[in-house]
C-alpha cells in the first residue's frame, strides 16, 4: 500500500521493541468480546488508474455550469476564478499543515489570514473580522448568539427574504420563541411596518440580507434608523450572501450595521455542490470579547521582527471549554487563503469591473425577458444586483415550461421559489453572473418562445 | 547525530497591502458593456459604493509571489514528521486532490435538478455506505463542516430523542475531564449542562463514578474512545450499561476511530450516535484549519432525528435528496455539506479498501507502541496503560530542572520536526501527546526518537537550547501577550494608524 511506508522488515524489528509477537498482541486492551471476526466488509482497494476512472466517470454524470445555460445562484454562485488561485492553494505548505497553533512554523497561514480578516473588513467598511466560520448559514447563527451575549435580549427578527437555508439553520439551533420572521412586501423588500410592529425590548437583533434573497436591494439607512429609535439596544445584522456585490453596492457598514456575516464562496471558490464554501463574520471592534471563532493578530518575535499569531483566544472552547463563546474549532481556514489571493488578484479595480459585469448582464436580461409580457413579467423592477424574481401569468403550466426549457433545450431557468415559498407558485428566481454571455441570454429568449409555442 | 534541518532562504514578505501600487492588475476578463442602464440610473446614489478603500492592486505576479513566499513560512505535513497527538495528521494522498478538482464536482450546484447530479449524489451515498460499514452504524449524515459541528448535530439529536419521549428533565451531559474542548462547549450550545466526571488515576473513566452519577436529569455521555491518553476506555462496557439503564444515551467521539479501523464497530459495542472527521481518520487535507467534515452516525432508533437533506437510493438504482421527514432536527448549514471535502474521504476508502483501513490501524498502533517502548526510559509516561494510536508523556522528569514542555515542543522545531501537542490533555501535568500515525516511515520515527533522547541530555546539559528554541525557525517565539494587550488584527494605511 503506497500511504503505508512501513516494511514487513521494520514491522518486525518494531515488534520486537515493543514486545509482542503478533499485531493482535497490540489490541489486547480491546475486550475480546469486541473484536470484529469478518472484516469490515468493503470491497478491495482500487489501484490509482482504477479509482481515477472511476471517479472521473462518476464526475461525468453530472451536468456542469459548462454544459447547461444554468442561470441559477440563490446563494451559490458560478463566477470565474483565475487560474492562479488554484495554483496558490494547491501548495501543500498551505493545504496539508494543521491549525498554526506553532506560529514559528506557520506564519504563511497566519499572515494570509491576517491579509484575508482585513480584506474582508475593507469590503464590507467593518472594524474587524474572524479567520472565517463554516459557511453564511451557520455565521448567521454565531452572529444571533453574539447578540444575546452582547445585550442579553432574547428575541431575533429575521426578515424572511433572508437566504431560506439560512432561515432553516437559525431554525435548528434555536428554540422557536427565540426569533420571529418578519414578512416581505409586494415590492420584495423587508416589510418595515411588520418590522416596527414586532421590534420591542426583548429584540436582541434585526437580520436583514443585502442584496436579499429575491436579489433586491433592502433599504439598510432606513432599517438603521428604525433600530436606532425603536430598539437601540438591539444589534443590527446583515447577511452577505453575493460578496460580489460589494464592489458596487455601499457596503453594510457604512450605513452603521453591528455585524455582517456572509458566504464568501463569490470569492474565488467553485458552486462544488455547496460546499466547502466559506463564512465570513465581521464586526464592531468593540465586540471583539464576544466575538465567536479565531483571530490573528499582530505582534512581536523575541528579535523583534513582524509576526502574526492567534489571539484574544480566551473566548474559545479549548480554553473556555463549557463557557466559550462557540464551540467552533476547525473553521475554513484554506478557503481563507483563497479567498485573500483572489481579492489580491482582483483587487480596487478588478472587484469593481467584475461587479459591473454583473449588474450589466443582468440588466441587459431584464430588458430582454421584459418583452413576453404575455408569459411572464420581472416582479419587482431592475433595482437588482445580479438576481431578479420572474412570474408567470395565470393559465401558464410553469412546472411544464420548466422542464421542457432543461429536458429540451438545456436551459436551467432559475430557482422556483415555490421550494422554499409556498405561495410563490408562479415564480422563479434568476441569475445572471459574468459568466453569461448576451449571445446566450438571447438564444434563451428565443428558446422560450419555441417551448411556449409547443405548450 | 546529524541534524536534518538546514536554514534555507527566506523572505521578509511584507503584507499585500504594502505591495500596493495604483494601477496594477492582476486579473483579465473580458469587459462587458453597458446596454443603456448604469447603476446611476437604477440605483440612488446612496446605495452606489464609490471605492474600497486601501483595497490592493497588485500584479498576478507580484501576487504570486507573494503567497509562493508566505506557504514557505508554513511546516505541513508534506514538509516532514508532524506528531501531533489527537490531530491525527496523516498523509493527504495526491490523487484525491486532483479528483475532488473535476469539474463534475465543482461546477455543479445543489440546486440543479436531481437528474443533473446523479453522480454527485452516487459519490454521498457511497461514502454514506462506506461509513456505516466501517462503524456499523445503521444511518449517517455527511453535512456537518468539522468536529465541533458535528457534536452540537450528535447532541441535538440526543435532545429531540429524549423530547420525543416527553422525558423532559434530562438537562445534563457527562464529560469526562480528558475530553477535547469542544465537547463541554458544543453541549452548552445545544442547550444541556456538563456534568464533569474525573478520570480514575489509571487514566480512565471509571465505572463506579458513572454509577454514582447517573440518574434521570442525564441526557448522555460523551465518551472518546479510545480517549485522549490513546488508551481503550477499561470500563467501557459497564459505563454503556449503566447509561443505558438509567435511559441516557452514549455518544462517541470518533476522533481517534483510526485506531479502531477493521477492529472493533462502535454500534457493535453499543454506541448510539458518534461522530467521524473525515479530515484525521479518512485523510482529507486539514488546510491550515479546515474546511474538514464531521459526519454524525446512528443506530436505527435516532435514524429519525438525523438532519436534512440526506441522500437516498430508489429501487430503480438512482439518487435522489431526501427534504422532508417528520422527526428531523432539521438543517445544519446551508446545502450539502462540504461536498468536495467528502469527495476525498470517499475516493480514500476506495483506494484504501477493506485491508488497507485495517492495515493503516495497526501501522499507526504499531509506531505509536513502538515510540513509547523507545522513549519511555527518557520521558515519564503518568499512566502505564496499554497505548492505541498515541502515546502521552508528562513533564515530571524535567520540570524540576527549569525546562517547561513548551521548551521541548520549540525545541523539535531546530531538528527539523513539528511540535507534537502539548498540555493537552488537561489531566497530564505538562502533556507531551505524539501520535505518529501510520504514515511515517521507520527511518522518519527513528529520527525523532533520536531527537526526542538528545533533547532529553539537552535538558540536563544544555538548558538554554530549549529555553532559547526555536533558533533556526523564519520566527523566534512570539509576544502573545502584546498581541492580546494591543489587538491590532488587520492592517490600515500608516498615515490614519491608530495607536490602539
Amino acid at each position: 500500500m503506497r500511504y503505508l511506508p512501513l516494511t514487513e522488515k521494520d514491522r518486525k524489528e518494531m515488534m520486537i521493541k515493543v514486545a509482542v509477537n503478533s499485531v493482535d498482541s497490540l489490541f489486547t486492551s480491546i475486550p475480546q468480546n469486541y473484536h470484529i471476526t469478518n472484516g469490515i466488509g468493503l470491497e478491495e482497494g482500487l489501484s490509482e488508474s482504477e479509482l481515477l476512472n472511476k471517479l472521473e466517470n462518476l464526475s461525468n454524470k453530472n451536468k456542469t455550469f459548462d454544459n447547461v445555460d444554468a442561470f441559477i445562484g440563490a446563494g451559490l454562485y458560478n463566477h470565474y476564478i483565475p487560474v492562479a488561485v488554484d495554483h496558490i492553494i494547491s501548495r501543500s505548505e498551505f493545504y496539508t499543515a494543521y491549525t498554526p497553533y506553532q506560529p514559528e512554523i506557520s506564519q504563511g497561514t497566519l499572515q494570509s489570514i491576517f491579509e484575508f480578516q482585513t480584506l474582508i473588513s475593507q469590503l464590507f467598511d467593518m472594524e474587524i473580522t474572524n479567520a472565517s466560520m463554516y459557511d453564511g448559514a451557520t455565521s448567521l447563527v454565531e452572529a444571533i448568539l453574539m447578540s444575546k451575549r452582547v445585550n442579553r435580549k432574547n428575541k431575533a427578527l429575521i426578515s424572511s427574504t433572508v437566504h431560506p437555508e439560512y432561515r432553516e439553520t437559525v431554525a435548528t439551533y434555536f428554540n422557536q420563541n427565540d426569533y420571529t420572521e418578519i414578512s416581505y412586501n409586494e415590492d420584495g423588500v423587508t416589510d418595515v411596518d411588520s418590522l416596527i410592529s414586532q421590534i420591542d425590548e426583548d429584540t436582541t437583533a434585526v437580520v436583514i440580507q443585502y442584496p436579499n434573497f429575491f436579489g433586491n436591494i433592502e433599504d439598510l439607512a432606513k432599517i438603521r434608523n428604525i433600530l436606532n429609535e425603536n430598539a437601540p439596544k438591539a444589534l443590527f445584522i446583515v447577511v452577505i450572501a453575493e460578496a460580489l456585490s460589494m464592489g458596487l453596492l455601499t457596503p453594510p457598514g457604512t450605513f452603521g450595521v453591528d455585524i455582517v456575516v456572509g458566504e464568501g464562496q463569490s470569492l474565488g471558490l467553485s458552486p462544488s455542490f455547496g460546499g466547502p464554501g466559506i463564512g465570513l463574520f465581521s464586526c464592531k471592534a468593540k465586540y471583539l470579547r464576544k466575538m465567536p471563532g479565531r483571530i490573528a493578530g499582530e505582534t512581536v518575535d523575541k528579535d523583534g521582527e513582524q509576526s502574526f499569531v492567534f489571539t484574544i483566544s480566551t473566548r474559545e472552547q479549548h480554553i473556555r471549554r463549557e463557557k466559550a463563546t462557540s464551540n467552533i474549532c476547525s473553521n475554513h481556514s484554506l478557503n481563507a487563503v483563497v479567498v485573500a489571493v483572489y481579492l489580491s488578484l482582483m483587487g480596487k479595480e478588478g472587484i469593481k469591473e467584475i461587479a459591473l459585469s454583473n449588474f450589466y448582464n443582468t440588466q441587459y436580461a431584464i430588458k430582454i425577458l421584459s418583452q413576453f409580457p404575455s408569459i411572464f413579467k420581472v416582479k419587482y423592477g431592475k433595482k437588482v444586483f445580479n438576481e431578479f424574481v420572474i412570474e408567470f401569468n395565470d393559465g401558464i403550466d410553469v412546472n411544464l415550461f420548466y422542464d421542457k426549457l432543461f429536458k429540451e433545450k438545456n436551459i436551467l431557468l432559475g430557482l422556483p421559489l415555490k421550494k422554499f415559498y409556498a405561495q410563490e407558485t408562479k415564480s422563479l428566481l434568476l441569475n445572471f453572473t459574468e459568466q453569461v454571455s448576451t449571445k446566450s441570454i438571447d438564444n434563451f429568449a428565443k428558446n422560450i418562445i419555441e417551448v411556449i409555442g409547443e405548450l | 547525530m546529524k541534524t536534518i534541518a538546514k536554514q534555507g532562504l527566506k523572505f521578509n514578505e511584507p503584507l499585500i497591502f504594502e505591495r500596493s501600487v495604483v494601477g496594477k492588475k492582476g486579473y483579465s476578463f473580458k469587459e462587458c458593456l453597458s446596454n443603456g442602464s448604469d447603476p446611476e440610473d437604477i440605483f440612488d446614489d446612496l446605495f452606489i459604493r464609490d471605492e474600497i478603500k486601501d483595497f490592493p492592486e497588485v500584479s498576478e505576479v507580484e501576487v504570486i509571489r507573494h503567497f509562493t513566499r508566505l506557504s514557505q513560512l508554513n511546516y505541513g505535513l508534506d514538509s516532514g514528521f508532524y506528531p501531533l497527538g489527537s490531530c491525527t495528521m496523516k498523509y493527504n494522498p495526491k490523487v484525491n486532490e486532483d479528483i475532488a478538482r473535476f469539474k463534475g464536482f465543482n461546477k455543479i450546484h445543489p440546486y440543479f435538478p436531481e437528474e443533473f447530479t446523479q453522480g454527485a449524489l452516487e459519490v454521498i451515498f457511497g461514502l454514506q455506505e462506506q461509513l456505516k460499514k466501517i462503524t456499523g452504524f445503521e444511518a449517517v449524515t455527511l453535512q456537518p463542516s468539522a468536529g465541533a459541528h458535528a457534536e452540537f448535530t450528535g447532541l441535538k439529536i440526543i435532545k429531540a430523542y429524549h423530547e420525543s419521549n416527553h422525558d423532559e428533565k434530562r438537562k445534563y451531559i457527562i464529560i469526562p475531564d480528558s475530553a477535547h474542548g469542544t465537547n463541554p462547549a458544543s453541549t452548552t450550545l445545544a442547550g444541556f449542562e456538563v456534568k464533569n466526571v474525573k478520570s480514575g488515576p489509571d487514566g480512565y473513566i471509571e465505572a463506579e463514578t458513572i454509577a454514582e452519577i447517573m440518574d434521570e436529569t442525564i441526557a448522555g455521555i460523551m465518551i472518546t474512545n479510545p480517549n485522549t491518553l490513546g488508551v481503550f476506555e477499561q470500563d467501557l462496557d459497564k459505563i454503556i450499561k449503566i447509561v443505558h439503564s438509567k435511559g441516557g444515551l452514549v455518544y462517541g467521539d470518533g476522533a481517534n476511530m483510526n485506531a479502531l479501523m477493521g477492529k472493533l464497530k462502535p454500534a457493535e459495542i453499543g454506541f448510539d450516535v458518534m461522530h467521524l472527521n473525515l479530515h484525521k481518520t479518512f485523510s482529507t487535507p486539514h488546510g491550515g484549519g479546515g474546511p474538514g467534515a464531521g459526519p454524525i452516525l446512528v443506530t436505527q432508533e435516532l435514524k429519525r432525528f438525523l438532519p436534512l437533506p440526506l441522500v437516498a437510493k430508489t429501487e430503480e438504482g438512482s439518487f435522489h435528496i431526501v427534504k422532508n421527514a417528520i422527526g428531523s432536527i432539521g438543517r445544519m448549514k446551508s446545502f450539502m455539506g462540504n461536498f468536495t471535502v467528502l469527495v476525498r474521504a470517499y475516493s480514500y476508502i476506495l483506494e484504501m479498501g477493506e485491508r488497507g483501513l485495517t492495515q493503516a490501524t495497526e501501522d499507526a498502533v504499531l509506531s505509536a507502541n513502538y515510540i513509547r517502548e523507545s522513549l519511555k526510559g527518557h520521558y515519564h509516561l503518568p499512566y502505564e496503560a496499554e497505548s492505541l494510536h498515541e502515546v502521552v508523556f508528562s513533564d515530571k522528569n524535567f520540570k524540576d530542572l527549569g525546562v517547561h514542555t513548551i521548551d521541548l515542543a520549540k525545541r523539535l522545531i531546530d531538528y527539523g520536526l513539528h511540535p507534537s501537542t502539548v498540555y493537552f490533555p488537561l489531566i497530564v501535568s505538562g502533556a507531551i501527546m505524539i501520535e505518529p500515525t501510520e504514515s511515517e516511515s521507520k527511518e522518519d520515527i527513528d529520527y525523532f526518537i533520536d531527537v526526542m533522547k538528545t533533547i532529553a541530555n539537552e535538558m540536563k546539559e544544555t538548558p538554554e537550547l530549549l529555553h532559547n528554541a526555536p533558533g533556526i525557525s523564519y520566527r523566534k517565539r512570539l509576544d502573545e501577550v502584546k498581541a492580546a494587550k494591543h489587538p491590532k488584527l488587520r492592517w490600515y494605511k500608516l498615515d490614519e494608524e491608530t495607536d490602539e
